[in-house]
């Protein structure tokens, strides 16, 4: 369908932006890569009267690195993080992640702040934003704050950004060395949502998990932490059998939900053989970058 | 509305979209450029794939208003002067498409591809033209076509 009638402003500057949405508070979306935000409107499941239209905001763009973080400017385009060095060799999850988003033409315009802020329980990025604890900044009529990643993510297509507030970076802690990771996914097609999909990071040191982080997609209305596993798995030797291990202590406590791709049972079954799957690859991924 | 000025095809174009046209709307009805084909009007077919930038995106999810300032390429500007561009010969050769609905998603994706990958294998193609849907192949001759393009600028 067409899009609704809806009014658009193109602010220049964050501080702009700010003033756009004290402005119009609720009534105002923020259009980023749009990738998500403009089917909403052509299906009307949003109804905003205003788009604030950041794309036109150079400052909100960006990959730098200082102090052992990686910030990630909100309108990052999602290809170009998928070029960026930087993200290639501090945030490995991250990148991971990028290629599994959508198809080429939607990371093209699509952005890394607007997929966190979106906040769809079933993307990548939120889950990997979980298993790395990053942190949100986000910049309000009453000045910046700092929000991290457990705090963010409040229900579905929800976040505890206020609507004056606009997220303006993300910041990720860059991996340090030893880390192996894997992003897992299994779907009914090629570049869909995935039924479940896994965020897993795993620090080897001396052939021993010294830290282990997973973080569904899929399985909530928010990316969820398998903190259970994660107890599990930390100063243990990888081995099939604790891989197997912390799939059961993943997953006992997980209610997906169900929809026409599959059950609520099957969806746990499957998040099972993720885990393993994610665990294995990860620790790989891990062992061949010590050698 | 807003006045915009952006290129398209090579030539400057204006116009005065309402802010919620999407590029694929402009491009058809303001500027005739019907080439570009609007399927599912919500980012999944890939039907209106055009170039921005040097980028492939889908004309229905980006407004003509943020296109303003951008170098668009449609399916239009790969054959100005009416002779096929190397992809459309050996797409044509490969007897990729049909009924031809989804053709210019498909030509405009793989032109920004391979652009970008001109040595790409059978298994790259696939994952670039992932995103886009043709009800009538089966995909395999439009795969060849791309293959059969990638291998023909190797020898030149």
């Amino acid at each position: 369908m067409k899009l609704p009638p809806v009014g658009y402003e193109a602010p220049k500057t964050a501080d702009e932006a700010v003033d756009l949405l004290a402005e119009h508070g609720d009534e105002a979306s923020v259009l980023a890569g749009g990738q998500s935000l403009i089917p909403l409107l052509a299906l009307r499941l949003a109804r905003p009267e205003v788009l604030i239209d950041i794309n036109g905001i150079d400052e909100l763009a960006g990959v730098s690195a200082a102090d052992g973080w990686v910030t990630i400017g909100a309108m990052t385009r999602e290809y170009v993080a998928e070029e960026s060095a930087t993200v290639a060799g501090a945030i490995p999850l991250l990148a991971a992640a990028l290629p599994l988003i959508g198809h080429e033409a939607i990371r093209s315009r699509g952005t890394i702040g607007g997929s966190l802020a979106h906040a769809d329980p079933a993307a990548e990025l939120p889950a990997v934003a979980r298993a790395l604890n990053a942190e949100f900044v986000v910049r309000g009529p009453a000045g910046t704050r700092v929000i991290p990643a457990d705090e963010w993510f409040e229900g579905y297509l929800t976040t505890s950004r206020q609507p004056d507030e606009l997220l303006v970076e993300v910041r990720f802690p860059a991996a340090e060395a030893g880390t192996g990771v894997s992003l897992t996914e299994i779907a009914r097609r090629h570049g869909d949502f995935a039924m479940v999909g896994l965020a897993t990071s795993l620090v080897l040191s001396g052939g021993v998990i010294s830290d282990a982080r997973l973080a569904f997609a899929g399985v909530s209305d928010v990316p969820v932490r398998a903190a259970a596993a994660e107890d599990l798995l930390a100063g243990q030797l990888p081995s099939a059998e604790l891989f197997d291990e912390a799939a059961r202590r993943a997953t006992e406590d997980l209610d997906p939900p169900a929809d026409l791709h599959g059950s609520s049972d099957y969806r746990k079954k499957v998040a099972a053989a993720v885990v393993r799957r994610g665990l294995r690859a990860a620790a790989d991924n891990a062992a061949g970058g010590s050698d | 509305m807003p006045d915009i000025n952006l290129t398209v095809n090579g030539a400057t174009r204006a116009g005065s979209p309402e802010a919620r046209k999407t590029l694929a709307d402009f491009l058809r009805d303001d500027l005739d450029l019907t080439g570009t084909h609007v399927g599912c009007e919500h980012g999944v077919c890939g039907a209106c794939t055009v170039i921005v930038d040097g980028r492939a995106v889908r004309s229905c999810l980006m407004l003509a208003v943020q296109a303003a300032g951008s170098e668009v390429t449609t399916i239009e500007g790969l054959a100005p002067d009416g002779e096929l561009g190397r992809l459309q010969q050996a797409m044509w050769d490969s007897h990729s498409f049909q009924c031809g609905f989804c053709t210019p998603g498909f030509v405009m994706q793989a032109t920004a591809f391979l652009g970008d990958h001109p040595d790409a294998g059978e298994q790259e193609i696939r994952e670039a033209l992932s995103g886009n849907i043709c009800r009538c192949t089966g995909y395999q001759s439009i795969i060849d076509g791309v293959l059969l393009a990638a291998e023909r600028s190797r020898k030149e």
